[in-house]
């Protein structure tokens, strides 16, 4: 199962030559900004390439292989054709320079997928043009500011955030220049609101919130938070890391938040790509569309076009070159309209049955939900803390056992405030045999825990590696591959038997 | 079609281990006032065969011009393998390496990747991505502002030379922590930016310099200059580099003395496609002893168990997900699939197959500049060594000769009448090797029967 890093595969004079263009000479730059020495790439055959990729490949987890119940992460199906249609040749010619005439086709996509995306999320205007939910939360908090500084509401700075929340919150207000005040949740999993009715204030920017929360149930005073944070003057915003629970179902609009960011990459179902590109298109209430991240597409007499500043003087701003992850936007575009105005409720739907199902099987096999009295949205969680105590077991003995029975680990330890915990999501695409066979799996290890603690200790057993030294990995750098003699610790044990 | 797989039988069987009559009682919690009435306004579902065809339709109205604009994206030739390895499921599918031993594949990868940038861009380390050449030098902008202990001000020269959409992405990221992006100016004769418009600046507290090469108009700065300028002063330099143009040129931990204390660019020559901008990536590269305020995940080698080889995500106590209000950056997941096929092109390249790329590419262009030129009322702006892209003037304005090759299928450039009003009649033109001598010849004839017609008119 060992790949060889790819420079060891290096012979200096190999190469993909039929890839590289006829050689010529430069002889017009200076040779005082000319490179002296050849960047080190490897030297290989386009089929040394292919194999060494296609093995590495091998070695990860995806849906496409694996049963991914990753929570808050929303690993569902990526349908082929949202794929196969966004890379047709016209559209990955594209330059994003390219005249509005040479780009109805795509602006008409990128149109109706605002135009879906706000009726789905009961907003009232959206832009597609953050590149990830994190940026999608940056430029929900960039407009928060923007709305009070515009309403001269300086004092304003304060953004709370319950303890549960995903640390992108804390860290996005942080990166708008504002000061995050965490508020705890009661014991039912609901914000404590007189805990909230304590921390707002004329200072209150706004809140974030995602709901279903981070603990897998619906905040069911909604409306009461958003009464109470309005009243004190300040704004909420919806993160929609847990869209896939509600769509459908019910709208962040109509519980009253003035702006969301939507996770393309879970709820629109584009790819992960082992971590990004993801697209974090934001949608806004009437007040706070001025100033909308640009660019925006309009529609005119049948035409469609950007808007830029001139469009939207209030704007934040722009937040990358273009308009962001593009081709991503493409195939959740299709996505939608794969699925329809019907898909949509049928993915709340089989989403949350699949997830109470699962929930209701671990807990009749002996497993303790964190919130055993609360019904569970998309996701729910596990916690160990009894296994934990009395096997001396791990959520993260768990997690890595699961490997082995072919199942991707579900979320460990967060949210942080449920001790031992597994944050589990299986998403609607997912079969019943799939749940029930997970079901058996979890079994399985509770009773070898029980019997044989030191396997599930010592777990995962047939993946490429086994448990990896991370604190070596933190003190002794190894950030880049250097063609100096492998040192004994490094070099490849031999084959294990068997 | 939702890609729901359950049988009338599955879901009766699941309702009834739950305990419920019907799925609408699972969301028994959610206040009935709140609930959705209608979605009227998302159309009704396509099969797979009517979106394809809707798709190609559209595709096929949008065309495909001969395109000569770059201004930070670049149409390049990408290998076939590149995205057929890239869109496998193993790759496509997967989430952020969270569980080491079941993503390898990704580590493993990311890895490689972090050694061939920081070897192309001369430094030591470097991160597993960011979003893109423009959000980049605004992570690069707040990490010299936490590395550079010695400056308080939060003051960044930015060079008007420097793409102006990363500038306008930079201060849109970044103004909201206090930091202030001052506008160098240029030499308009050469194109550049000369040392001595430092001189002002001479004796205050900067916390840092942005150096782009080649800049904005194609434009080879005076790097070396540039750099002891700024690191003598205690001011921090971050290159913006075109990663194809460093297989010809100095990189940036060797420019001045020194070398620059961060390197960032936009990924996207290296096997992406234009795909109307995005998705790309950022990368980000730096000093060994300024790793600890990289943002973004980083990749490192460790052992397992058995001493056995193995990769993981490191550094993680500077992130959002440990840090949280006080992380580097709120930035979690990074541009892994686009790294993945940027990873494989430089594989497919090698050194000598990326530098022939960047002759190539520099070569076509000094022919369209040479055929433009000879174009009557066409003539070039800076008499100044350049890489891969330039600027002409014009003697009529731009945009309706631009409208006019449009008409006839090319895409003739960017036009600088915006963002730079004062070089007057300013054209950006960019060939790369996908571009032959007949197509250099096509829009050298089409401009010349442009400019011809406009006068006559």
């Amino acid at each position: 199962m060992h790949e060889k890093v790819i420079f060891e595969y290096s012979r200096p004079g190999r190469g993909a030559t039929d890839q590289w263009p006829a050689a010529v000479e430069v002889n017009d730059i200076p040779a005082a900004l000319r490179r002296k020495t050849a960047p080190m790439l490897p030297e290989v055959s386009e089929l040394e390439t292919v194999r060494h990729f296609t093995r590495l490949s091998q070695q990860n987890f995806s849906i496409d292989t694996h049963f991914y119940p990753l929570g808050s992460c929303t690993m569902k199906y990526n349908p082929k054709a949202c794929n196969q249609y966004a890379m047709l040749p016209e559209f990955l010619a594209r330059h994003p320079l390219a005249p509005e005439s040479h780009g109805q086709g795509f602006l008409t996509c990128m149109y109706e997928l605002q135009e879906m995306l706000k009726e789905v999320t009961g907003m009232q205007a959206v832009s597609l043009t953050p590149m990830a939910g994190a940026h999608g939360e940056f430029a929900g908090v960039a407009m928060i500011r923007a709305y009070h500084r515009a309403r001269g509401d300086l004092a304003r700075t304060e953004i709370i955030v319950p303890e549960a929340a995903h640390g992108t919150n804390p860290a996005t207000a942080t990166m708008c220049g504002c000061i995050v005040k965490e508020i705890p949740v009661g014991e039912d999993g609901d914000v404590d609101v007189e805990a909230l009715k304590a921390a707002v204030g004329p200072n209150t920017a706004g809140i974030m919130l995602t709901n279903p929360s981070t603990l897998g149930v619906f905040e069911r005073r909604i409306e009461e938070v958003a009464k109470i944070v309005h009243t004190a003057g300040g704004l909420l915003y919806y993160d929609g890391a847990n869209l896939n629970a509600i769509l459908g179902k019910v709208r962040p609009g109509d519980m009253g938040f003035d702006v969301i960011h939507m996770n393309l990459h879970k709820t629109f179902s584009t790819p992960h790509g082992g971590g990004g590109p993801g697209a974090g298109a934001v949608g806004v209430s009437a007040r706070l569309a001025p100033f909308l991240p640009i660019p925006i597409v309009g529609k005119e007499a049948e035409r469609y076009r950007w808007l830029s500043e001139t469009d939207l003087p209030q704007s934040i701003g722009r937040l990358s070159a273009f308009m962001g992850n593009a081709g991503v936007l493409l195939r959740a575009y299709i996505y939608m309209r794969l699925l329809g105005r019907e898909g949509m409720s049928q993915v709340g739907e089989f989403a949350t049955l699949n997830a109470n199902y699962l929930l209701a099987r671990l807990k009749a096999a002996g497993f303790d939900a964190a919130y055993p009295d609360r019904r569970a949205s998309h996701e729910f969680i596990v916690t160990l803390k009894k296994q934990a105590r009395e096997l001396n077991i791990s959520a993260m003995d768990f997690a890595k056992r699961l490997l082995d029975h072919g199942f991707h680990a579900p979320t460990t330890y967060f949210p942080l405030l449920v001790p031992e915990c597994l944050l589990i999501e299986p998403t609607e695409t997912e079969s019943r045999e799939v749940l029930d066979a997970f079901v058996s799996a979890m079994v399985h290890i509770l009773k070898e825990a029980e019997e044989e603690p030191e396997h599930v200790r010592a777990a995962p057993h047939t993946m490429p590696v086994r448990r990896l030294d991370d604190v070596r990995a933190a003190k002794q750098l190894d950030l880049t591959w250097k063609p100096t003699p492998t040192p004994q610790a490094l070099r490849p044990a031999p084959p294990l038997p068997g | 079609m939702a890609f729901i797989p359950h049988t009338k039988e599955d879901i009766a069987e699941m309702l009834a281990a739950i305990g419920v009559r019907d799925i609408e009682q699972l969301f028994e919690e959610i206040p009935t006032n709140l609930r959705v009435k209608s979605l009227a306004g998302v159309p009704t579902a396509l099969t797979e065969m009517e979106i394809g065809r809707l798709m190609m339709e559209r595709a096929k109205a949008d065309g495909r011009p001969l395109n000569f604009i770059g201004a930070g994206a670049y149409e390049h030739h990408i290998p076939s393998a590149v995205w057929a390895i890239t869109t496998r499921g193993e790759f496509y599918s997967a989430y952020t390496p969270y569980q080491a031993e079941a993503s390898q594949g990704t580590l493993q990868l990311l890895y490689e990747y972090q050694t061939m940038i920081a070897s192309l861009t001369g430094l030591p380390v470097s991160n597993a991505s960011l979003y893109d050449g423009a959000s980049a030098i605004a992570e690069a902008s707040l990490m010299a502002v936490r590395a550079n202990r010695k400056s308080k001000s939060l003051r960044i020269l930015v060079p008007t030379t420097v793409n102006p959409f990363y500038r306008k992405v930079a201060a849109a990221t970044a103004s909201n922590q206090g930091l202030r992006f001052e506008e160098v100016p240029y030499s308009p004769t050469e194109g550049r930016t000369l040392v001595e418009s430092l001189a002002k600046y001479d004796g205050q507290d900067i916390t840092a310099l942005v150096i782009q090469q080649p800049n904005f108009f194609g434009v080879l700065e005076d790097v070396d200059a540039l750099t002891d300028w700024a690191r003598s002063r205690g001011i921090f330099v971050i290159a913006s580099v075109n990663p194809t143009s460093l297989a010809l040129l100095k990189p940036p931990g060797e420019w001045g003395a020194n070398g620059v204390d961060i390197a960032v660019g936009e990924g996207q020559p290296l096997g992406v496609p234009l795909s109307s901008g995005g998705p790309y990536f950022g990368f980000i590269t730096t000093r060994m002893e300024h790793v600890r305020q990289m943002p973004g995940r980083i990749v490192g080698r460790t052992v397992d168990l058995n001493g056995k080889p193995g990769f993981t995500l490191t550094l993680q106590a500077r992130e959002q997900h440990i840090r949280r209000a006080k992380a580097t950056s709120n930035i979690c997941t990074n541009q892994g699939l686009l790294v993945t096929a940027a990873t494989i092109y430089m594989s497919l390249m090698g050194p000598k197959g990326l530098e022939r790329v960047a002759a190539s590419s520099h070569a076509r262009t000094r022919e369209l500049i040479t055929a433009l030129t000879r174009v009557k009322g066409v003539r070039t702006a800076f008499n100044t060594p350049c890489f891969h892209e330039a600027v002409v003037l014009l003697d009529r304005p731009v945009a309706p000769v631009l409208k006019a090759l449009e008409a006839r299928g090319i895409l003739g450039g960017f036009n600088l009448a915006e963002y730079y009003p004062e070089l007057g009649n300013a054209l950006l033109v960019c060939a790369t090797e996908t571009k032959t001598g007949e197509d250099i010849e096509r829009y050298a004839t089409a401009l010349s029967e442009t400019l011809k017609a406009a006068k006559a008119a």
